[in-house]
Order: C-alpha cells, then sequence, then structure tokens
C-alpha cells in the first residue's frame, strides 16, 4: 500500500464504518464488510487509481460485499431480516433505497460519525471500553495497535470489543443522536472519551516515552470532527480548545535528557504557537456563546497558561477563580486538587496544603498527581521529611520512566534529614 | 417491541415490613412509578419478593430432582422485585430503571430478556 492509500484509509475508516452500520443494521457485519472492503481496495486502486469518491466506493462495495455473505449463508437470513427490520425502524423515515437495489451509491453521510460516536461512547459501557470502541470504529485502528497504546494483552481487548460490541445489540442500542434531554451528558460522555484518547497520547501511563504523539494527533483529528458535526454545541469547541492548547506544550514537556518537565520550568519559547493562537480563539468564541460547561473552563484555565510570558506572570488569581467554577459544576476531588495547585501559587504552599488535607484521601490514595502535588508543597514550606516520603508515594504510582526521573530528581533536592 | 428485565438488588436482608415512615415513602414512590408504567404501556408484570431466606432451589440430580434450603446465590445480595417492561431500545430501559432506582432508592439491574 502507497502511503496515499494509508491515508485514504485511515481518513475514510471511521465515516465509512458509520454509514455501513446505518445501512446494514450491525456493528459487526459492517466492520467485517469495511476491513473486506479495504482489502479488494487496497488489490485494485494500485492499478485502477484511486476511485474520485474513495469513501462512497468503500462503503459501497462494503454495503455489496455484506448483502451477498448474508444471501449465501443461509444460517443468517434471519440477520438479513433483521438487519432490513433495524433499517426500517431507525429515525430514517423513508425506506433505504440501498438495499433495494444494489446498484445504488452508498453515500457516506456526516451523521452517521455522529451516531457512532455516541454508539461507542455509550454510558452503560466502561470507559475504557468506550475510548477502544471509538479508536477501533472511529479512528480505524487496529486491534493490536490499540492493546500496546493502553498495555492491555491483545487477547484480552479484542474480548471486551467483542463483548461491547454484542451488548450494545442485544441490548437493542438504538443508532441515533440523543435527543436534546439527553444530550448533555451523553455529549459530555463522548467528549470525556476523547479526552481520554488524548490524555493518554499526552502522558503515556507506562513505558518509557512521554508522549505518544499518534494518539494525542488521534483525539484532536476526532474532536475537530465532532465540532464540524456539532457547530452550536459550546462544549465541544471547548473540548478542541482544551487539546490544542495542551498540545501545543508537547516539545517542552520532556527534556532532552528523557525527564518530564514540568509547566513551571518549561521553555516557553518551544510552545506552539499557531496551536495557541488557535486555542485562544476557540475560548474566545466559548466566552461569546456565554454558555459554560467544564471542557470550556479547563480550555479557558489552559488559555490563562498560554498567556503569561513566563511562569511568573501567570494570572493565579483567574485560575483559581476559574478552578472555583469548574468545582462547582463538577465537584470531584481531582478538580479539588488541581484547585489546590493553584490555590498554592497564590497563596503559599501552607495555604495549598490546607486544601489538600481537606481532599477525599480514599479516592486520591492511588492518584500519582496528588503525591506529587503534596511532596512539592511539603518542600516549599520547608518540611523535608513528610516531602521525601509523599515524593516516594508519588514514584511508586507512576507508571511513567520520564515522570519517575522527574519525581527522583526533585525528591534528590530535597535537604538531606538531619 | 424489547422486553427488559429490571430487578432490584439488596445488600443484605431486607424486611417486608412496611410499617416504617422510610418504608411507607418507598411503596408510595414504587407505587406512583408502577402507576406510570402502566398507563404508559411499559409495563409487562412486576412484583416484590419476600427475602432470599423463603427461598428454595431445585436442581435435577441423577435422573430425579433435588431440593436444598435458602436462595441459590450463597453471597449476601439478593433480588427484592423485579419488572419485566417493553421500551423501544436500551435507552428508553435505561431511562425506566432509572426511575425505578430513585423509586425504591436501590441498584437496579437492567438486563435484556433473549428473542
Amino acid at each position: 500500500m502507497t502511503d496515499t492509500l494509508e491515508a485514504v484509509f485511515r481518513r475514510e475508516a471511521g465515516p465509512v464504518t458509520a454509514t455501513l452500520i446505518r445501512v446494514l443494521g450491525d456493528v459487526t457485519l459492517a466492520e467485517d464488510a469495511v476491513a473486506e472492503a479495504f482489502a479488494i481496495a487496497a488489490a485494485r486502486w494500485p492499478t485502477d487509481g484511486v476511485p474520485p469518491n474513495p469513501g462512497g466506493w468503500i462503503a459501497t462495495t462494503a454495503r455489496n460485499r455484506a448483502i451477498d455473505r448474508l444471501r449465501r449463508e443461509s444460517t443468517r437470513t434471519d440477520r438479513y431480516v433483521a438487519a432490513y427490520r433495524l433499517q426500517a425502524d431507525t429515525m430514517d423515515s423513508e425506506p433505504d433505497p440501498e438495499l433495494a437495489g444494489l446498484d445504488d451509491f452508498v453515500d457516506v453521510v456526516a451523521d452517521d460519525q455522529l451516531r457512532l460516536m455516541f454508539l461507542c461512547c455509550h454510558p452503560a459501557l466502561a470507559a475504557d471500553v468506550q475510548v477502544a470502541l471509538t479508536l477501533r470504529l472511529l479512528g480505524g485502528l487496529e486491534t493490536p495497535e490499540i492493546a500496546r497504546a493502553f498495555v492491555v494483552p491483545e487477547a484480552t481487548l479484542a474480548q471486551r470489543l467483542v463483548r461491547a460490541k454484542r451488548k450494545l445489540r442485544d441490548n437493542h442500542a438504538s443508532y441515533r443522536v440523543p435527543d436534546a434531554a439527553e444530550l448533555p451528558d451523553r455529549l459530555h460522555a463522548v467528549l470525556t472519551a476523547i479526552y481520554l484518547i488524548f490524555t493518554e497520547g499526552h502522558t503515556a501511563s507506562s513505558g518509557e516515552p512521554l508522549t505518544r504523539v499518534d494518539l494525542s494527533a488521534e483525539a484532536i483529528r476526532l474532536a475537530r470532527v465532532l465540532v464540524d458535526l456539532m457547530p452550536d454545541e459550546p462544549e465541544a469547541v471547548g473540548l478542541l480548545a482544551l487539546l490544542l492548547l495542551t498540545d501545543a506544550r508537547r516539545d517542552a514537556r520532556v527534556s532532552a535528557s528523557g525527564t518530564a518537565v514540568r509547566l513551571s520550568d518549561q521553555d516557553r519559547s518551544r510552545w506552539d504557537a499557531a496551536l495557541i493562537a488557535e486555542g485562544h480563539e476557540l475560548v474566545r468564541a466559548c466566552l461569546r456563546r456565554d454558555q459554560p460547561g467544564p471542557f470550556q473552563i479547563q480550555a479557558a484555565i489552559a488559555a490563562v497558561h498560554a498567556d503569561a510570558a513566563t511562569a511568573d506572570a501567570t494570572d493565579w488569581s483567574q485560575i483559581v477563580a476559574l478552578y472555583d467554577h469548574l468545582y462547582a459544576l463538577r465537584p470531584n476531588a481531582v478538580v479539588a486538587l488541581n484547585r489546590a495547585v493553584a490555590v498554592a501559587q497564590l497563596h503559599g504552599p501552607d495555604a495549598g496544603l490546607a486544601a489538600l488535607d481537606e481532599l477525599d484521601r480514599d479516592v486520591l490514595a492511588d492518584y500519582q498527581p496528588f503525591h506529587a502535588a503534596r511532596a512539592d508543597l511539603l518542600a516549599r514550606a520547608g518540611d523535608a521529611g513528610p516531602a521525601r516520603a509523599a515524593y516516594d508515594e508519588a514514584i511508586a504510582r507512576s507508571g511513567n520512566e520520564a515522570e519517575r526521573r522527574f519525581l527522583r530528581e526533585q525528591r534528590a533536592r530535597l535537604p538531606e534529614p538531619e | 417491541m424489547p422486553q427488559f428485565l429490571l430487578s432490584v438488588w439488596h445488600d443484605e436482608d431486607y424486611v417486608v415490613d412496611f410499617s416504617s415512615d422510610e418504608a411507607q415513602r418507598r411503596v408510595r414512590q414504587v407505587s406512583a412509578f408502577n402507576d406510570a408504567l402502566q398507563s404508559s404501556g411499559a409495563w409487562v408484570f412486576g412484583a416484590g419478593l419476600h427475602p432470599a431466606s423463603s427461598a428454595t432451589v431445585v436442581r435435577p440430580s441423577g435422573g430425579e430432582v433435588a431440593m436444598t434450603d435458602g436462595p441459590y446465590a450463597e453471597t449476601k445480595e439478593q433480588m427484592g422485585g423485579f419488572w419485566v417492561v417493553e421500551a423501544t431500545d436500551f435507552d428508553a430501559a435505561l431511562a425506566l430503571a432509572g426511575k425505578a432506582s430513585t423509586a425504591c432508592e436501590g441498584p437496579v439491574e437492567v438486563r435484556p430478556l433473549q428473542g
């Protein structure tokens, strides 16, 4: 396969799969059919050339192969009937012409990707399964690639995907965009899944490198698709802004020796100005909408950081105010933790430690950033002994070598015990 | 239309004595939920169960049938009641389960029926 073919496949995989699920009424049937169609394309396009509408070509070929297969395998006629019936039951009021006339071209419809996003990120599925399903069906990633990215055995991941698709099918999950009443919560689940994909790419949870660029890029791509499909949803715009502003710092986050560099120590000249500019513009657009939400607020916090030419110039009082707003919307321990860190910047380490003491220890017990934050504040407050213990707790809970190197360096800087 | 089993679960033994204020409140709430299910056409069947200590398990054994005293599950979790409902799809069933869970102030499991 040439580079062009590879790029076409990765771009078209999500939209085509999404449309085929609607046309065929079955996720696994659609997945297999798309895989078959890609194989045919890989064999024919090098000689015939890439067709003018590659997505439509793949979708049509996949549809035809799937229906041929259903007709051949008589044990599956009930599935064919079920697929047709499901088709009739969907929100589309007109009967699907494609099933009647197989010569008809299958148009890849933008809305289908939205349907697929909401299906993959169904709240009845565990968060990590939502992420895997999104990467598989919308991202077009192969199961082994996803398994490697999340350091899960391939067989385990494959089984989770099979179970998830079966669960959605057995529970009669509809292939539709949720209606207005359910939309905010359902959209939040989609945004959270995309954010999880990004954070996994941004800070790999195990293994050597601090960042896995592909997953971050995939998350940004999905966030852009979502904004294209739902331009009137400010939270979708907020997520994209947050990802861009965070990704802008990528080159400054790891030192030449492969150690993590925290925000306050980063060389800001290495931040990507174009991503920051785009992020700022999106945040401004969100502010104009005046329909705040958690992702928009997190984007605004990232924008305040991006605005500061140096760490000392950071407007911490604005950041604390934004965290107050975020906590009011999402009162959870991680938000409270990040707020406590900001409070320490504004009012000193003792104030930060007091805020940390109010947090729920049970929830944060295994959360590395909690211990790292405590360690840093204890060190700044002059409590070297407890700081060292806290660094040990953080190091024990870090699954990332670059991060561990940073924590060990910080611990080594502590004054020796008496 | 697809059907789903909604089952209510308790972490330990519960009583069927409905005399407390708390219990009375739940009875009212569940009753209102049942009425809504019936008037919307979602109701197929539903009932509260006597506690697990009232259960008996019957199983095939060497061509005959053997009987043991007590529930099947040896854990302390037990089903307190159930509904069978009709719902257009998964989300509709989950919405009903949400209302059921609020009414009985406890966890409700959603399982699709086969067929």
